[in-house]
């Protein structure tokens, strides 16, 4: 790939660990391999929960090419449980609309979020190195950390109660014994290749263009998606605005492309031209991408835990693949805290997998019909795309079926962990989803939002009725009413709620049962079912 | 107007995969051959004369997808 930006943002060294001169092999609770986005957040969930994390990265540097920039709201609001949502929201650039254009019309407009009062936009856009740093610095902020670059997973052995793994380095090779490994290795899994698992799925055959362009332009802050454009006939297009005067531009090249000789400035120079007119710009970045939509089978092989792109791979069309593996280590580590604690059996781990399973098979969906609409794979499947859009104008079905990436939102999950309902409950929250964000101000004044108040434990939403229930051992209680005030009835409204409601959420906030009237006993049988027990 | 034009299914994109999907591997007149039997299919359900013959007016080449 060519590259004509710097080829690293961030630099770290090497430094030895006492681990390469021990005896006997170290033995951790859980090490981590992958120091991209969701190797991080699974370090940084784990270490918040008391688990100590070892954390491995065969590179010293991160910010090599440009790849994710969207990270949508559930993600946003995962990263401000960590203590990064603030500092990310500041730095990158808020959007909610999207446009798409056939030619020079507009076909169909987008409006990400309908619903108001969310601590978190529906989207921002920066760039993944931006977001990978911030991680970094709190990574380096947590003491339970062990964080070491330039160390290289090689070998792995699956033992009884355990993976020992054997570490190349710049000092030579060691080995490392750990009761779970999670792999955050990468679409390219070395440790996926290790335990001898394939990676099905699909590879699409059109190439694509993507340059990060930096230009003083007064384009709006939307993402803009062309069908046939003008300036690139008979193909798609896409701009997105970043940070610091920095424009994302996807450009569609067809199968037949030489991804080589597509990335030379004297050609892409020319196309950028023909979209971007007088303005003057500078490349950033630029690449050529084939895309794969494909999954492994299982994500839980034994000690051996597979989360983001190690697990799973999208097309971008949708910004499912960071979002989605942000969403995979919040899963498993509330899971994985648990049972390295006692509180549940190894069992729950297999949760992980249909959890995110289930997700992973929406994502890969998805990326796979707006992939297919935006290239197809046939003059025949051509054919109909382009009937959909020349209707489109014309009729709203139409538009609904024009698909340039249906973005990433947080799966419901069909999970065993929930306990069912017995009264039914309308509102936008959903058994198995994350619990909807609302304003809420504190019993001292203060306003803010209901997720900031939330613990990363299991936890107790009540709402006032009188009596004086209370939760069981170490899980929070928050009284609806009291410790929060719904100020603009927005609680009432999204949760459906009654006086008495009551409402039992997992550590990652996801809704696991709801009772019409508080009832200890039935508490404490739904927080034993989210433990699988 | 009797023709409907807004979508009447919950899943717009799932109805457009199975469109789609019906065409896979097939060459251009091998997917013109299902579309006719398709569209005869299709007429035949809806079975209103008044409402074909909207639909294909806003088929046709110089009105909607020119
Ligand atoms: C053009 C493009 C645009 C994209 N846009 C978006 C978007 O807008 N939104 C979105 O959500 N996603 C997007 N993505 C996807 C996103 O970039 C990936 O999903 C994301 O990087 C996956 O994160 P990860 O932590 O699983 O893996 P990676 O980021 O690949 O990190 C893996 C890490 O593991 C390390 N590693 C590899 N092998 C070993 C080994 N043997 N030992 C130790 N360490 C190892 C690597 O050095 C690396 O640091 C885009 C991707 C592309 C290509």
């Amino acid at each position: 790939m060519t590259q004509t930006g710097r080829t690293a943002r961030y630099t770290y060294g090497y430094r030895r660990s006492p681990d390469q001169d021990a005896r006997a092999p170290a033995r951790h609770p859980v090490i981590v391999v992958g120091a991209g986005p969701v190797g991080m957040t699974t370090a940084i969930d784990l270490a918040l929960r008391g688990v100590k994390v070892v954390l491995l990265d065969d590179a010293d540097r991160i910010g090599e090419g440009s790849r994710g920039i969207c990270w949508a709201k559930r993600t946003l609001e995962i990263f401000d449980r960590l203590g990064v949502g603030e500092q990310l929201v500041e730095a990158g650039v808020t959007w909610k609309l999207g446009k798409v254009f056939l030619g020079d019309d507009l076909v169909y407009a987008f409006d990400l979020l309908p619903e108001d009062g969310h601590k978190m936009p529906a989207f921002i856009n920066l760039q993944q190195y931006a977001v990978e740093k911030v991680l970094v610095d709190r990574v380096l902020e947590l003491a339970d950390i062990d964080l070491r670059w330039c160390n290289k997973v090689v070998a792995l052995e699956q033992r009884n109660d355990g993976v020992r793994i054997t570490v190349e380095t710049p000092d030579g090779h060691y080995t490392l014994d750990t009761d779970w490994l999670v792999a955050a290795d990468g679409a390219r899994s070395a440790v996926r290749d290790l335990v001898g698992l394939g990676f099905a799925g699909v590879t699409f055959e059109d190439k694509f263009l993507i340059a990060d362009v930096k230009m003083a332009a007064e384009f709006p802050t939307e993402r803009r998606f062309w069908f046939d454009p003008p300036f690139h006939s008979g193909q798609s297009a896409l701009m997105h605005r970043q940070p610091d005067n920095i424009w994302r531009i996807d450009l569609q090249l067809g199968p037949e492309a030489d991804a080589q000789a597509e990335q030379a400035p004297e050609r892409v120079i020319p196309r950028l031209k023909k979209m971007l007119g007088d303005i003057p710009f500078d490349l950033e970045w630029v690449s050529v991408y084939r895309f794969n939509c494909r999954r492994l089978e299982r994500f839980v092989h034994g000690r051996v835990v597979f989360v983001g792109d190690a697990a799973h791979q999208v097309s971008p069309f949708g910004a499912r693949g960071a979002n989605s593996g942000v969403q995979d280590a919040e899963n498993l580590a509330w899971k994985l805290a648990a049972v390295l604690d006692g509180q549940a059996d190894a069992a729950l781990i297999d949760s992980y997998d249909r959890e995110r399973a289930q997700a992973a098979d929406e994502n890969i969906a998805h990326s796979t019909r707006s992939t297919d609409f935006i290239a197809p794979h046939s003059p025949a499947e051509r054919a109909l795309r382009n009937a959909v859009l020349s209707l489109a104008p014309h009729a709203e079905f139409a538009r609904r079926m024009v698909n340039s990436g249906r973005l990433s939102v947080a799966t419901v999950y069909d999970t065993l962990l929930a306990t069912l309902d017995e009264a039914p409950f309308a509102g936008s929250a959903k058994l198995g989803a994350p619990v909807p964000d609302l304003p809420v101000r504190t019993r001292d004044g203060r306003s803010g939002h209901l997720l900031e108040h939330l613990s990363g434990g299991f936890e107790v939403l009540y709402v006032r009725d009188g009596a004086t229930p209370s939760a069981p051992d170490g899980v929070k209680l928050t009284v609806i009413g009291e410790d929060l005030i719904d100020e603009q009835g927005m609680f009432a409204q999204r949760f459906d709620a009654s006086p008495g409601a009551t409402y039992v959420l997992r550590p990652d906030h996801h809704l696991t049962a709801r009772l019409r009237s508080f009832d200890a006993g039935k508490v404490d049988a739904a927080i034993s079912r989210a433990l699988g027990r | 107007m009797k023709l409907v034009t807004v979508t009447q299914f919950a899943s717009p994109d799932a109805a457009y995969v199975a469109l789609v999907e019906a065409r896979r591997g097939l060459s251009e007149p091998e997917a013109a051959a299902l579309d006719a039997k398709l569209v005869l299919i299709l007429a035949n359900h809806i079975g209103d004369l008044d409402v074909l013959r909207e639909a294909i007016a806003l088929a046709k080449p110089n009105s909607a997808s020119s």
